[in-house]
């Protein structure tokens, strides 16, 4: 029994089902992500005056960039290796598609590591009226009414931490606990360029070790943290998985099943640019994602 | 037409001997044929409707009754559930919750909507539109799956430790978020798995229905059935998903703890809460009820479906009004996009946003009276057979008049105040989808049982089923709006008693719900009882005609225009046993000239031009 | 198979034009973050107009020409049409409603 139109158009919709399918389901990820992006607005807006962090004080813009790159480069050889077929070239198609493999791997491997570098990076409470810490309070972006040891983690034993504090770590995601969140004042020179600088231990970090009797409340930069962070990992995770899903559908085609390129080429050409809709879809969501949640 | 004769064969068994045998698990279980799957989830979705119905029935004893141990079944909840909940049969205010919620869930997302949509869809639509399967058999398969993982999540959040979800169906945060045991969890795995599965299926629907229609089956001549089904499938389209990131964020909000749905400054049992804060709880019920709106028409919508195409077969006349009938099906998919709010007025919003609703939600009422209108006067000058799918049909039309009409008052935020969150919205959402949906369905069951197993069930016993159901299903509902205009709220566990009125002793005058609406539950209870015992003679009658019932003489034992009734009896793989071509409308009964007093839609008559609108005579159109 | 490259080339030329763009555009987006809109123009809602105008438009020539919505059957067009419109819906209702509260993130101070 066929279904008809798998692989020949309908003359009157003009269209093989599988295209059909997929523009469908399309529609239905724009509704998923389009709700999150909805639910970005209501948290941004619902923000009071000050503790959303400013852009690039959390998150590194160069690896976003990077990654950016990547898919919009992954999209690019998609869309060639589709056309590579069209013009019955089946080892330039595996060139192209294996590039697409390969971005979305680096794509993953910089995910990863954005997300270790969130995880390592600690927010500590110390104790009311802890005072004996020297250089804390001063120029390294505490702020002066609450006491705050902010930075990466570089040791931990059973009773101290280590951590690698940055200077001007304006850090405004913030903790509410009922208290009210004092803005630091946002001069010219701490543009998001600057803290990308910045970010990654330069010049003036210093390394603080807290013990662990002194410490009030300690916390990651994980989605717990603050909304600005609960938003970003989950809507770069969902990405992710996206990302996760459709190049392993890609590669299935590229791999295991491409014998159909043999037995039935017409099919096999529509489920290549099938997919490779969907993946044009991961990069959409990217293009958004990235400057709402790293420049904006 | 030439009768074609088929051995009466069990419903789901295909004759391969003379093809290729492929075994009981590929043939039963994990089949790609779409009539096997319809029928998966008509089982599967009937034994979920049992159990939201048995939750229900424990309920409205502790409803009834407060604080006495439910007979019987009081027992066995607290050896099943444990005295905690169930101590001494009686049901405590952490069970009545529990079971509160998962009976709205599992009516709404196990029962109704996967019956509605997938079962009878699934079955029927592909051989409505001379479909030899769906555009795509794998995800069919796949979709079922899906529904049943997510059902078994559900049912099994019953037996952990702090039972199921407890928060109701709408699982409103803080309260989801905060409560402590991993029922909610269940609930939130459970719903992603369930859109899923709608998704998947909706996606096969529309590509279906675009592709798959069979030669001269143009748009305007498939059966209304086919139309109810294409809109809904777009409902669940796009509705569904912003449920599913709303799922997401509260299970983030639960298990990473983050803060999506909670406000700062938050306190739980007088201790601030740990988490960031910075979210809104407003936040969930917008994204809950973008969904919430446009399914309750995806609940009423097949429904509608099923009962046109019984009305049509069974006044032997074309229904009135079909390309009404049709455009008023896609503007009422269209409006229950931007009505959703209006299930939010008490959030305090403003007044223009609130007047934006409440006129959209006026607006959406005018289709759904036109397509109602049509429905009644296809009955004016037909040949009415009462049969039983005629009836419960026939019984659709005013209940689900009645919910329509007492939803008005609900669609204004004024009076709104008075009955938001009262037993009011209760009789009014249950008057559309029990006597309204619920019949609708049980009505396509008896229709097209013929179809799926070759043999009749007893008229009899569907007569006495109805009018049973029908008498006592009134009898549930009915009171429930003077309840809810008392001032009788929703989901108080006692049935109200911490409310009852008192009389001020001075003035006489009472304050809180007069005693007469708070006996009104017992009433109410039996009734309800009565109700499920109706169903019996339907559960009886469905298994025993299954080997019992009188076999059916031919293929079409209607007589009806459509094509899933020009078809073998039970229709084998592929459905059609030649090619389709279709020459005219759906309900042609009684066409003038013509001897049978109806006309098939695929037969071809002499001297009748060859249609123009077969897929294969146009190009697509040039861009 | 040479002629067969030359017209590959030809096919493809679109498609590498739309890489150059999108290239810039990335540039770009990063680039006006740099640039502070706030101190000129006193608020930070210049720089998201910017940013997600950048946005739209990289996304429309990857919708338009990688996923070929240009030459897309009118039925395509509809379904996301549709869709569009509710989106737009979800997105523009919601925040409308939530503008009677202005703090609707916090319990704090609401005495």
């Amino acid at each position: 029994m066929e279904i008809p139109y798998n692989s020949k158009p309908r003359p009157d919709t003009g269209l093989y089902n599988a295209k059909v399918g997929i523009w469908l389901f399309l529609a239905s990820e724009v509704m998923l992500f389009g709700a999150l992006f909805s639910s970005y607005i209501m948290l941004r807006v619902g923000a009071p005056e000050g503790t959303w962090p400013a852009p690039g004080s959390l998150l590194k813009v160069g690896p976003g960039a990077f990654n950016t790159v990547v898919l919009i480069l992954s999209s690019v050889t998609v869309v060639l290796a589709w056309a590579s077929l069209k013009f019955n070239n089946f080892k330039q198609y595996r060139m192209f598609q294996g590039i697409t493999i390969v971005c979305a791997l680096i794509f993953m491997c910089v995910k990863a590591y954005e997300y270790h570098d969130k995880f390592t990076h600690y927010e500590i409470v110390l104790k009311e009226g802890v005072t004996h810490y020297e250089g804390i309070s001063h120029g390294t972006g505490v702020r002066s009414h609450l006491n705050l040891v902010d930075g990466h983690l570089v040791n931990q034993t059973e009773d101290e931490i280590t951590l690698t504090v940055h200077p001007h770590h304006d850090d405004h995601a913030g903790h509410d606990h009922g208290a009210e969140a004092h803005p630091e004042e946002h001069d010219g020179d701490h543009s998001g360029h600057d803290h990308a600088e910045h970010a990654h231990g330069g010049h003036d970090a210093i390394q603080v070790t807290v013990r662990k009797s002194d410490i009030a409340k300690m916390e990651s930069y994980g989605p717990w943290h603050s909304t600005y962070l609960a938003i970003y990992f989950t809507m770069t995770g969902l990405h992710a998985i996206h990302v996760i899903g459709g190049a392993f559908v890609i590669f299935y085609i590229w791999g295991p099943g491409a014998k159909m390129w043999k037995t039935d080429p017409e099919r096999y050409v529509n489920r290549v640019e099938v997919s490779g809709l969907f993946w044009h879809l991961v990069d959409l969501v990217w293009i958004f994602l990235f400057p709402i949640l790293y420049l904006l | 037409m030439e009768a074609t004769k088929t051995d009466s064969h069990h419903h789901g068994t295909d004759d391969h001997a003379h093809h290729h045998d492929p075994g009981f698990w590929k043939t039963y279980i994990f089949s790609t044929d779409h009539k096997v799957i319809g029928i998966q989830y008509g089982i599967t979705s009937l034994l979920f409707m049992l159990v939201g119905f048995f939750l229900i029935a424990c309920m409205r004893w502790q409803i009834a009754y407060p604080g006495q141990a439910i007979p019987v079944v009081g027992k066995i909840l607290e050896a099943v559930l444990g005295s905690e909940v169930a101590p001494g049969g009686i049901m405590s205010s952490e069970l009545y919750n529990s079971f509160g919620a998962m009976h709205g869930t599992i009516m709404v997302f196990l029962a109704v909507l996967p019956l509605a949509f997938a079962a009878f869809g699934i079955y029927v639509v592909p051989l409505q539109i001379g479909a030899p399967d769906m555009c795509f058999p794998r995800i069919n398969m796949a979709s079922y799956q899906c529904f049943l993982a997510g059902g078994i999540v559900m049912f099994v959040s019953f037996f952990i430790p702090g039972g199921a979800a407890q928060a109701g169906w709408t699982s409103y945060s803080p309260l989801a978020t905060v409560i402590p045991t991993d029922g909610q969890t269940y609930w939130l795995i459970g719903m992603v798995l369930l859109i899923t599965s709608s998704l998947l299926g909706s996606v096969n629907f529309i590509a279906t229905i675009i592709q798959l229609r069979a030669p001269g089956m143009t748009w305007m001549r498939m059966p209304f059935f086919v139309w109810a089904q294409f809109v809904t499938a777009f409902l669940l389209l796009l509705a569904f998903p912003p449920l599913e990131a709303a799922g997401i964020l509260q299970l983030m909000d639960r298990v990473f703890h983050t803060s999506f749905f909670l406000p700062s400054g938050l306190m739980v049992a007088g201790q601030p809460m740990a988490v960031s804060g910075g979210g809104s709880p407003l936040l969930w019920q917008h994204l809950f009820w973008f969904l919430g709106h446009p399914e309750v028409y995806v609940l009423i919508l097949p429904a509608i479906g099923i009962v046109c195409e019984i009305i049509a077969n069974n006044t032997r006349k074309p229904v009135f009004g079909y390309k009404t009938l049709v455009y008023a099906a896609l503007v009422l998919g269209f409006l229950s996009f931007i009505v959703w709010a209006h299930h939010m007025y008490l959030t305090g919003m403003g007044t223009k946003i609130s007047a934006f609703f409440q006129t959209t939600t006026m607006i959406i009422s005018i289709p759904s009276v036109i397509i109602l209108t049509c429905l009644f006067i296809s009955l004016w000058g037909g040949s009415i057979r009462f049969n039983t799918p005629m009836l419960f049909a026939l019984a659709f039309l005013p209940m689900f008049g009645l919910g329509g009409l007492t939803g008005l008052p609900l669609g204004f935020s004024f009076s709104d105040i008075h009955l938001h969150d009262t037993y009011y919205v209760i009789g009014h959402f249950h008057y559309v989808v029990a006597p309204g949906t619920i019949f609708g369905l049980i009505a396509g069951i008896y229709y097209w049982y013929p179809k799926m197993t070759g043999r009749v069930m007893s008229e009899f016993w569907g007569k006495v089923h109805f009018w049973s159901s029908f008498i006592f299903i009134n009898m549930v509902f009915q009171p429930m709006f003077a309840q809810g205009m008392a001032g009788m709220h929703r989901r108080m566990y006692d049935g109200g008693a911490t409310y009852a009125g008192v009389a001020d002793p001075l003035t006489g005058e009472v304050v809180g719900i007069p005693q007469k609406f708070i006996e009104m539950n017992s009433f109410i209870s039996i009734a309800a009882w009565m109700l499920a015992l109706s169903q019996l003679p339907f559960i009886i009658n469905f298994f025993y005609s299954i080997t019992h019932g009188k076999k059916v003489e031919s293929d079409n034992p209607w007589q009806a225009t459509t094509l899933e009734w020009q078809t073998p009896t039970p229709p084998p793989h592929g459905n059609f046993d030649k090619p389709i071509e279709v020459f005219r409308g759906p309900y042609e009964y009684s066409v003038p000239g013509h001897d049978a007093d109806y006309l098939p839609q695929n037969e071809k008559l002499e001297g009748e031009p060859k249609t123009e609108d077969a897929p294969d005579a146009q190009p697509a159109p040039a861009q | 198979m040479a002629g067969d490259a030359k017209d590959f080339k030809t096919y493809v030329r679109p498609y590498l034009m739309v890489f150059g763009v999108l290239m810039l555009g990335t540039f770009l987006t990063v680039a006006a973050s740099w640039f502070d809109f706030d101190a000129h123009f006193g608020s930070h809602w210049v720089n998201m107009t910017v940013g997600l105008l950048i946005a739209v438009t990289k996304a429309s020539f990857v919708v338009l020409w990688f996923m070929h919505l240009i030459s897309e059957k009118q039925l395509i067009y509809l379904v996301l049409g549709f869709t569009c419109f509710f989106f737009v819906g979800l997105m523009g209702l919601t925040v409308w409603a939530m503008q009677d509260f202005p703090n609707f993130t916090t319990l704090v101070g609401l005495d």
